[in-house]
């Protein structure tokens, strides 16, 4: 079946998380990415989780789920073959993207004047921390400094406590995705208009200018003058926040917009009727919200996240129970609908992990091969790109690179 | 003005939340022409704020994002200015119908006829409820992109079940992941990072179907289940459990990589949690040498020489004697001071920045990433900038965060070409309004 960016061909200079996952949206639906890493390998092959726990640059989990459909090529930027080989990979390449920090790209002398002069038509994406220009341009970020600075994690976790950020690299997740979506832009930009251009995206723009509670809190400020306090989400209304469960916890926030719905859900309860509980401004007034969550959380002890969860549904209240991994990997819903796929690894054997992202009804996701192991396609691809054979003889490796 | 990406796509949005309008919100920035049409005699819970009329003494009561409206007053139209939503809502367009009578889906119809794109992510059934489904839409267009973003997924036990993305988040295990190592899950506060990716990967996903249309001529039908789209950010515990069977559980602020010291520590602060002002600096020191950078920055102190410290395991085992030892030193400084510092010796270091803090900031500042608007009501002040620079096909902000009903003449006589009679017809049936009707709430 035909993938609707198969006609796309990427060069990808990136690694890490938010650039490799970029470039794996544009190879999950169609596009060739030629990935091209130095010798020692994106570092994410060095990052776990590994498979059996045994530290193998080709038994990264994080390293397969981002670099999926890609091919691989070693290239020693720092020589002149290199450069050389990396210009014959740009002359057919429609989009390139690189994450060295701005210092590296001039010093391997391979920025946008670079890339316009070897291909005139090409468009180039360049992701980095704080941006190609500005006073913080050299300066570093991980996941943490990143979404403290610029996500809403401010006003994330206790009052009296401090700020906590959320799960792993999700913020990098999160602006990999705002990278492809810019990147599509500028793609499009290429064929609408012919215009090749220089994307820079800024790490800490894509998250203050993302959607997740930064904007509201800046506008919020703006407005009124008003900031945005760190509060848990605690049991705190009616019911609103997180409560304990028989087996767990489930995560109730704003569905007592709706008390309609919460009545039903309790199946009527007698305690619930109150018509104290009923009045628009009840949930403000926190002797009140006290009272009715005695009664509530007992009604959330007798039962477990999964059957508090159904009760929810029946009444369409806003209700999620806290799963572990091991409950969202065994549930029939995910499973029926094919969320996990499974893949063959040359050296990993069978991985399964989480597919397509978003179903598209033609020319959708596939999993045409699995990520590649470091310099796999090497060879293949230089000769695509019609270097001769002693040229690129001269390119293999050293050790532990194919 | 330049031109733009998606110059000459046209976008219906039906869209709710969060979600699916920060997905129009890109493809606005890129250049589509975005028409959202909005029910006068209908509030949608969470679109354009928690109700149409909010009480003023109830502002106070709630988060500043849900309650501080311009001047800490509701305005004689509030659902203009819910600071929740406005951000989203710049270089739009809105008009109004009631799409529950029939005359109100024929206007629907014929502006999807002159559409390439509709998005929406409303509660399950909704869309079915007014009769909006692929096949109609299909009908009016047979080239449309119908784009729907179901919590679960459309197929499925969860099918109908309701959720916004901390709903959902808590189904893919991210509320049990993370938050403070030593507290239960219930000192997590509500978050959204479900809603950014399941946006930046419907507007992804609908550049992607129209490069397919371009090709072959075929619209089609895309489902973003959200939950499913949110999954990737927690690769590393999926992968975990699907390789190792091993479950992750939540760690602060450490790193996923165990690279130590990394952490949120005090910094001097002009007040405290209560007031806001309260400071914090994050420090990720990322290996052996940058450590040694690190004691150098700060003034080598004797604690920090210490031998135990000298390796990663080492200040892994023992962290929190480190810690201690850096929040000492970090409380008596200025958390921008420390940042410059810190990263001139190449370590990543930044103030965790309260909201309004970073008008404030330098780099924000030279890069001019905020951009004023003004919105009629709510007067001129600066809203956050796009997420991406682009040297040919700048985004530029030419429509401020829109009206309710604002572009009501240019879609009924610009767009579908209606004569005065047929809009004066619509008008008195209380289709065309600037203003929700009195008996909403």
């Amino acid at each position: 079946m035909q993938q609707a960016l198969d006609d796309v061909v990427v060069l990808d200079l990136t690694q890490h998380v938010a650039g490799p996952y970029a470039t794996k949206l544009f190879a999950d639906y169609g596009a060739d990415v030629i990935k091209v890493e130095a010798p020692r390998g994106d570092i994410t092959r060095r990052l776990g989780p590994f498979m059996g726990d045994d530290e193998h640059p080709e038994k990264s989990g994080l390293f397969f789920v981002l670099n999926t459909n890609k091919r691989s090529v070693v290239l020693d930027l720092k020589t002149p073959e290199g450069k050389d080989a990396l210009a014959a990979l740009a002359r057919r390449a429609d989009i390139a993207f690189q994450s060295f920090a701005p210092g590296t790209v001039d010093r391997l002398g391979i920025g946008w004047d670079w890339f316009q002069q070897v291909n005139p038509k090409l468009t180039l994406v360049s992701v980095s921390n704080f941006g190609q220009t500005g006073p913080y341009r050299d300066y570093r970020l991980s996941e943490l400094v990143l979404y403290g600075f610029a996500g809403e994690m401010y006003s994330m976790g206790e009052t009296d406590r401090e700020p906590v950020k959320m799960f792993g690299t999700a913020a990098l997740f999160e602006s990999g995705s705002a990278v492809a979506s810019g990147a599509m832009g500028a793609l499009w930009a290429a064929k609408r208009h012919g215009i090749a251009q220089h994307v820079d995206i800024a790490l800490h723009e894509t998250q203050a200018g993302g959607v997740d509670r930064r904007h509201a809190a800046a506008i919020a400020y703006q407005f009124s003058g008003r900031k945005t306090q760190r509060v848990a989400s605690a049991a705190a209304g009616m019911p609103q926040g997180i409560y304990p469960c028989a087996d767990g916890f489930v995560d109730f926030n704003n569905a007592g917009l709706r008390y309609d719905r919460i009545i039903d859900m309790v199946g009527n309860a007698e305690w619930a009727l109150d018509p104290r509980y009923q009045e628009p401004t009840a949930r403000l007034m926190p002797d009140l919200v006290e009272e009715w969550n005695s009664h509530f959380m007992v009604w959330c002890l007798e039962r477990t996240k999964k059957e508090i969860w159904a009760e929810a549904r029946r009444a369409k209240v806003l209700c999620g129970p806290l799963f572990t991994m091991e409950d969202l990997f065994h549930d029939g819903h995910f499973t029926n609908r094919d969320f996990w796929t499974d893949a063959e690894h040359p050296v990993m054997g069978k991985i399964q992990f989480p597919g397509r992202p978003v179903i598209m009804e033609k020319g959708g996701w596939e999993l045409r091969r699995p990520a590649p192991l470091l310099g796999q396609h090497t060879e293949e691809v230089l000769q695509e790109a019609g270097l001769p054979a002693e040229t690129i003889g001269k390119m293999k490796p050293t050790e532990g690179v194919r | 003005m330049t031109p733009k990406p998606l110059d000459g796509v046209r976008v219906v949005d039906l869209c709710v939340v969060w979600a699916g309008p920060f997905a129009t919100m890109q493809l606005a920035d890129l250049g589509a022409e975005v028409i959202k049409p909005e029910n006068p005699f209908v509030w949608q819970p969470m679109t354009r704020g928690a109700m149409a009329r909010p009480p003023a003494m109830m502002l106070p009561m709630t988060q500043a994002w849900g309650g501080g409206y311009p001047n800490n007053e509701p305005g004689e139209r509030p659902w203009n200015y819910c600071p929740t939503f406005v951000s989203v809502y710049r270089n739009k367009r809105s008009f109004t119908v009631d799409l529950r009578r029939p005359e109100g889906m024929e206007v629907l119809r014929r502006l999807v006829a002159e559409s390439d794109v509709v998005y929406e992510n409303n509660a399950t059934g909704t869309m079915e409820k007014l009769g909006i489904t692929y096949d109609w839409l299909r009908e009016a267009n047979p080239q449309i992109i119908f784009v729907r973003v179901p919590a679960y997924g459309s197929k499925g036990p969860y099918a109908q079940a309701r959720a916004l993305g901390v709903h959902l988040e808590a189904v893919m295990g991210h509320t049990l992941l993370r938050g403070y190592e030593d507290a239960d899950p219930s000192s997590n506060s509500a978050i959204y990072s479900g809603d950014f990716m399941a946006g930046a990967q419907g507007a992804f996903a609908v550049m992607a179907a129209l490069w397919h249309r371009e090709r072959t001529g075929e619209g089609q039908l895309i489902e973003v289940a959200q939950a499913e789209s949110a999954a990737t950010m927690f690769t590393q515990a999926i992968m975990d459990y699907t390789m190792n069977s091993r479950l992750l559980h939540a760690i602060g602020n450490r790193d996923i990589f165990g690279k130590h010291p990394c952490g949120v520590y005090p910094a001097k602060s002009p007040g405290t949690a209560e007031t806001m002002d309260d400071h914090w600096i994050s420090i990720h020191v990322e290996d052996d040498d940058q450590w040694q950078a690190f004691i150098e920055a700060i003034g080598s102190p004797d604690w920090a020489k210490d031998e135990r410290f000298r390796t990663n395991a080492g200040r892994n085992e023992h962290r929190q004697e480190l810690d201690e030892h850096i929040a000492a030193y970090t409380a008596q400084h200025e958390d921008y001071d420390l940042m410059h510092c810190l990263q001139a010796a190449g370590i990543a270091a930044a103030p965790v920045l309260e909201a309004s803090r970073m008008f404030d900031d330098p780099q924000f500042r030279a890069r001019d990433f905020f951009r004023t608007q003004t919105v009629e009501g709510a007067g001129t002040k600066e809203y956050v900038g796009p997420m991406w620079q682009f040297s040919e096909t700048p985004v530029e902000f030419t429509q401020p965060p829109v009206l309710f009903g604002e572009h009501n003449d240019y879609v009924y006589r610009g767009v579908l070409k209606m004569s005065d009679s047929e809009i004066e017809k619509l008008r008195e049936g209380g289709h065309i309004s600037m203003d929700f009707d009195p008996s909403v709430p």
